[in-house]
């Protein structure tokens, strides 16, 4: 059974550092033992390149390399071979979106995406639309940020050849319906790129069932190691699609009058030595993630936002903007204090949270402010944690934030 | 020690300072002159976005203003200085600024030239909060410069 308490122990941040409330998990995640030991076993036991190497502890960086394809394939229900090993999900978006631009796209093409997205799945589509011609149009989405089938539907014609979305958004947490969305644009032959990034840590994520083309994720944000990201694609795609980089371990061979054989997907996209040691992390962060339970840490997830959302409302000195969302962070101000000065109170308290200007319009017209905090819960985080954050969050005031500096 | 100066050794009014300078910022409207220079600081931080202008004549700053969005370190650290600049020659103003981030880098510094603005002795404790009680000055160093290259 999903005890929180057990799960806690697994992880040495929580252990080392237990005067800390750790609500910035839409930022980055604390790792357990196991994927600590999965990069230490690489470092401390079998250093080597992978690719082509002779000896033992080479041919056991390259198995424990590809095994990662395999238990990421798993994670996501995918093929291994439709997994590009990335630097993060920055990176796989990128790939995806100058990929898509360089083969696929055309001039006066449209690229339909919603003003909810990170900064990561706009400003690739923007170079696009400034080098190639492509057209930017945004699906409206309401008061939550949640981007509703008809709309797209209204949205849709044979232009439209991509659709850009999160599946979780990562101001609100609102959940698109991704599964209609990519169905209603394969009829137009619509190719749909989903970030994943803050929904494939806490949900059980199937790209087949959500018929996605194209998905990123990072692995720092799911407990993995930092500098690595997945690039889902499905193979035909990929193998149609250009890398980005060109160099070592991606070529099959090449002359001196310039003809290049790539090799295929997925290594042609992994130019150079890759994070060995953070794939590695990664496959075990997977299994671990597995172990527990996608459907077991989404529904914990949900009762503890919910537990908190309950709480934070009836804060009169808080405005919470995104009560009706059931995942993702919560995200709200203190009312008449700057993001960062309540952000700055909190973290005195040794709570830590994110403020910021989230880059997304919506945030200003659905929400009226520019600047907010995401407090962002992960599956160990506990009710008796959220009770200490309440606590603080009702001292937060001008005069508080500002005491902090005497 | 002159009553000004005990005054401001007071945490409680330093932050009444802080406090009173980010709800009713001081010079806090820019204006359509081509008088004056302008420095629009976005870069160095996600949140704060604040431009400032200054009218800098014969080595003299006759006026600064600033508006934008920004925390209420930033907003009052720049109300402070606007205050603390305007009327000054630009070789005051260097030399006060110098003494601001002297005292920001937890170095030595003269309390009595920075005035009012000496309720930000304490920010060097919070290294990511440095760039919030640094940015206007940083703008006014910048215009000052540029002033000095063009003459």
């Amino acid at each position: 059974m999903f005890d929180v308490n057990e799960i806690r122990k697994d992880f040495p941040m929580i252990q080392n550092r237990p005067d800390l409330i750790y609500f910035d998990n839409g930022a980055t995640t604390y790792k357990p033992q196991p994927v600590i030991d999965a990069v230490l076993g690489f470092y401390n036991g079998y250093t080597s390149n992978v690719e082509r190497g002779d000896y033992e502890t080479a041919v056991k960086a390259d198995k424990a390399y590809a095994d990662t394809r395999k238990i990421i394939a798993r994670f996501i229900n995918c093929d291994p071979k439709e997994v590009v090993f990335t630097a993060n999900i920055t990176a796989s978006l990128n790939q995806i979106a100058w990929g898509l631009g360089r083969s696929f796209l055309h001039e006066g093409d449209i690229v339909l995406t919603t003003e909810a997205e990170h900064a990561s799945n706009l400003l690739p589509w923007f170079r696009l639309e400034k080098d190639l011609g492509i057209k930017i149009e945004y699906i409206p989405v309401d008061h939550q940020g949640v981007c509703h089938i008809e709309d797209v539907r209204k949205a849709l014609n044979e232009k439209v050849k991509v659709v850009a979305m999160a599946h979780v958004t990562n101001v609100l947490g609102s959940v698109q319906p991704i599964r209609e969305i990519a169905e209603a644009a394969h009829e137009y032959g619509a190719y749909v790129v989903m970030d994943g990034a803050q929904s494939v840590p806490h949900r059980r994520t199937d790209v087949r069932e959500l018929g996605v083309d194209f998905m990123g994720f990072s692995s720092h944000k799911m407990c993995g190691p930092d500098g690595v990201g997945v690039l889902y694609g499905r193979y035909e795609l990929l193998q149609k699609m250009e890398p980005v980089f060109l160099g070592g371990g991606m070529n099959a061979r090449f002359s001196s009058d310039f003809n290049i054989i790539l090799k295929d997907a997925p290594e042609k996209f992994e130019a150079g030595t890759p994070n060995i040691e953070g794939v590695i992390g990664l496959g075990a962060a997977a299994e671990y993630l597995m172990s527990l339970g996608m459907d077991n840490i989404q529904q914990y997830e949900k009762e503890l936002r919910a537990y908190f959302a309950a709480k934070i409302s009836q804060l009169d000195n808080i405005e919470f903007y995104n009560p009706d969302n059931l995942s993702g962070p919560i995200t709200f101000n203190g009312k008449g204090v700057f993001a960062q000065d309540a952000a700055g109170y909190l973290g005195s308290k040794n709570i830590c949270v994110r403020s910021g200007n989230h880059c997304a319009k919506i945030l200003h017209e659905v929400i009226g402010t520019d600047q907010t905090i995401r407090a962002s819960l992960y599956f160990y985080n506990t009710k008796e944690e959220v009770d200490r954050f309440i606590e603080a969050a009702a001292q937060i005031s001008l005069e508080n934030a500002v005491s902090i500096f005497f | 020690m002159s009553q000004t100066s005990s005054l401001l050794n007071d945490p409680m009014i330093l932050r009444e300072l802080i406090m009173d300078h980010y709800q009713y910022p001081h010079n806090h409207k820019l204006v359509e002159d081509e008088r004056y220079r302008s420095v629009h600081m976005a870069s160095d931080s996600c949140i704060d976005d604040i431009t400032v202008q200054s009218r800098i004549s014969g080595g003299m700053i006759e006026d600064v203003r600033f508006d934008g969005v920004a925390c209420t370190i930033s907003t009052a650290s720049t109300s402070m200085m606007t205050d603390l600049l305007k009327g000054r020659s630009t070789d005051e103003a260097k030399m006060i600024i110098g003494q601001y981030f002297n005292m920001i880098e937890n170095k030595e510094y003269d309390p009595d030239v920075l005035e009012e603005a000496v309720a930000f002795q304490n920010v060097y404790k919070q290294a990511n909060r440095i760039k919030c009680a640094t940015i206007g000055w940083k703008a006014m160093q910048q215009m000052i410069d540029e002033s000095e290259a063009s003459e």
